[in-house]
């Protein structure tokens, strides 16, 4: 992103490579004297540790799916037949099916991460708005891959969110039966269901891929956010990534590995649902269906609202509105170190969440249905209300002058031309 | 060779025709991509099982399969029976009586919803028209829910002994697919 090119390739071969495709400058460039702001803390780490799920889960998914048979016979067995008979297949099983827990846990962090730190205001919109591409898709393979094993709540899951195109009809009759019926394959969900499916969940994950690569080349023109939401403006407020940003990023994403391996040798079937260990029986719907913990949250907001269409809307709104919210926040100050006000709403916000995902987790009575309201209500209040407003109303506290200030208390030496209070708030682009 | 205007005009032509043979092009070679996902013909062949009701007692329920979907068939008791016709179709939430052989804007009137003279005979689409579960009521141990007919434990949905929605969220009444009485005893749906 900044200046020239700091690649010396040392042996002739590589110059010799590196005049006909530069890829070894490019990676260079971009993860080794990239420079990273000096005060990131480990929330910065989640990003590295993303990339780990990912590779983790294409690697763990290509590999079961040599043994995995998508047919609505064979398929639960055949997962059962992974876990007991295949040669690992214990360890490689619960690493995916674990693997789709910690990825989601590790976004949320992200995401929150982002939230708190304004690290989606200008020039980070398109970046912000990638990754919320790369959550949609997430959610899109997550849903998918839950249905596989065919177990009863694989296949009301299934049944259940792809219903939820059903509410087309009210807008235009017929509709919403039509698409249903088009995803299907038949007339309700089966093993046509099952097989586009299986290779849907396979081709989606190489989708995110390639997201993530545009959502870090996004990033490496940004540059990154940091705590303070200042800019890099002098050689000592950065750091090279290597040693320093990938150091940090391996010894985070090692304490991130500690749950995970707890999950996956002692506890691998603890995230899912006793239900799914039944096989798929479409004359019996479990008394009481839920998705996975991490889709609880937007249950909720399903089941809050009295209304078929209204409540699909309000659980699409729920996720789309996170595109908007680079113009929805009016404040010009990223951090919400320095946003005494706007900090509390994010607090207040992460409650509502976890709210929300306890609510949709218990069955849909009083008095869960009324709360379930007051919350989605305040969800939305967060990005409609408190972004707008608060952003107008509210004081910043003083900012530091730059990034070597806040970490040493005085603004650094090398980058003694700046103009004393230039780095204020972040301008508006 | 001198470049006149006629010739700008000419090229004008040739791109919109060839943007447009392109478009059709495209857009008919993404139909088959498209279609191919709809029911196979294996899944329409299907299309109609025949039912044998003598086993079914007054107050009991069966249920069949038809098109991967249950079929609730319900013998009902007098009392049933009363209580669906007591309704007042103008208070319910949904007033079509979304019989298959009628069309859509037949009041939802239990009448409507069974055979005459066999109005002790309902017989439904078993799944919920919220988000396709199957409501609970078929098996004498199951809440039925607050109006005797039907209820959905997803999320909360409550029929009546007719099948029609009163409570929660699904938006429509159980749908009565296409069937007739082939004999006194014996239906067949499809």
């Amino acid at each position: 992103m900044s200046g020239h090119s700091t690649y010396e390739p040392k042996s002739n071969v590589s110059k010799w490579f590196d005049e006909r495709l530069p890829v070894v400058r490019l990676m260079h460039d971009s993860f080794v004297a990239f420079p990273t702001p000096r005060n990131l803390n480990y929330l910065w780490t989640f990003g590295g540790i993303l990339v780990f799920c990912l590779v983790a889960q294409l690697v763990t998914g290509i590999i079961l799916a040599m043994h995995y048979v998508p047919n609505d016979q064979m398929a639960f067995n055949s997962v059962q037949h992974i876990k007991r008979d295949v040669n690992y297949g214990w360890l490689i099983q619960p690493m995916h099916a674990v693997g789709a827990s910690m990825f989601f846990l590790a976004v949320y962090i992200h995401i929150f991460r982002g939230l708190y730190y304004g690290s989606y205001k200008a020039p980070r919109e398109v970046l912000w708005i990638l990754g919320v591409f790369i959550l949609l898709a997430m959610m899109a393979t997550g849903f998918l891959g839950y249905t596989l094993p065919w177990g009863q709540m694989s296949f009301w899951g299934a049944t259940v969110i792809t219903n939820l195109f059903s509410s087309l009809d009210g807008v235009i009759p017929g509709l919403g039966t039509a698409i249903v019926t088009w995803l299907w394959g038949g007339f309700s969900v089966g093993n046509a269901t099952l097989n586009r499916f299986f290779s849907l969940h396979y081709l989606l994950p190489f989708v995110i891929f390639g997201l993530v690569i545009l959502h870090v080349w996004a990033l490496h023109v940004a540059g990154q956010n940091n705590p303070t939401g200042l800019e890099i403006k002098q050689p000592a407020d950065a750091v090279p990534m290597y040693p320093y940003a990938v150091t940090k990023d391996v010894f985070g994403m090692f304490v991130f590995l500690i749950p995970f391996a707890y999950f996956v040798f002692f506890m691998p079937d603890w995230l899912g649902h006793a239900d799914n260990y039944t096989p798929a029986d479409p004359l019996v719907t479990p008394p009481h269906i839920v998705p996975e913990w991490y889709f609880l949250p937007f249950y909720a907001i399903l089941r809050a609202i009295p209304s078929k269409l209204g409540g699909v809307i309000a659980m699409v709104s729920a996720i789309v509105i996170l595109v908007f919210v680079p113009w929805l926040d009016t404040s010009r100050v990223r951090s919400c170190k320095y946003r005494p006000i706007f900090k509390w709403c994010f607090w207040a916000f992460a409650f509502t969440c976890l709210a929300l995902g306890y609510l949709g987790a218990m069955p849909a009575e009083e008095p869960y249905i009324t709360w379930a309201r007051i919350f989605t209500f305040l969800y939305f209040a967060f990005f409609l209300l408190a972004m707008p407003i608060v952003g107008i109303l509210e004081t910043p506290s003083k900012l530091p002058r730059s990034i070597m200030e806040s970490v040493l208390g005085k603004p650094g030496s090398t980058g003694g031309h700046m103009p004393a209070g230039a780095s204020a708030a972040p301008e508006k682009r | 060779m001198s470049a006149d205007v006629e010739d700008t005009h000419k090229r004008d032509f040739l791109v919109l025709a060839g943007n447009t043979f392109a478009a059709i092009g495209g857009a008919s070679l993404l139909w088959p991509f498209v279609q191919q996902m709809n029911p196979d013909a294996s899944a329409l062949a299907l299309a109609s099982i025949e039912v044998d009701l003598t086993p079914v007692k007054p107050g009991q329920a069966i249920t069949v399969m038809w098109r991967g979907k249950p079929v609730f068939i319900r013998n009902r008791n007098a009392d049933e029976i009363k209580q669906a016709q007591a309704v007042d179709v103008k208070a319910l939430v949904d007033t079509s009586a979304r019989n298959d052989a009628l069309p859509d804007a037949t009041p939802a009137l239990d009448e409507d919803r069974v055979k005459k003279g066999k109005e002790n005979w309902l017989v439904l689409v078993g799944v919920c028209t919220h988000l396709g579960c199957i409501p609970k009521g078929q098996s004498i141990a199951d809440s039925r829910g607050d109006f005797g007919g039907w209820f959905c434990p997803c999320h909360g949905s409550h029929y009546d002994t007719s099948g029609r929605i009163r409570k929660g969220p699904a938006p429509r009444n159980l749908e009565v697919p296409v069937y007739s009485f082939v004999s006194d005893t014996k239906i067949k749906i499809g």
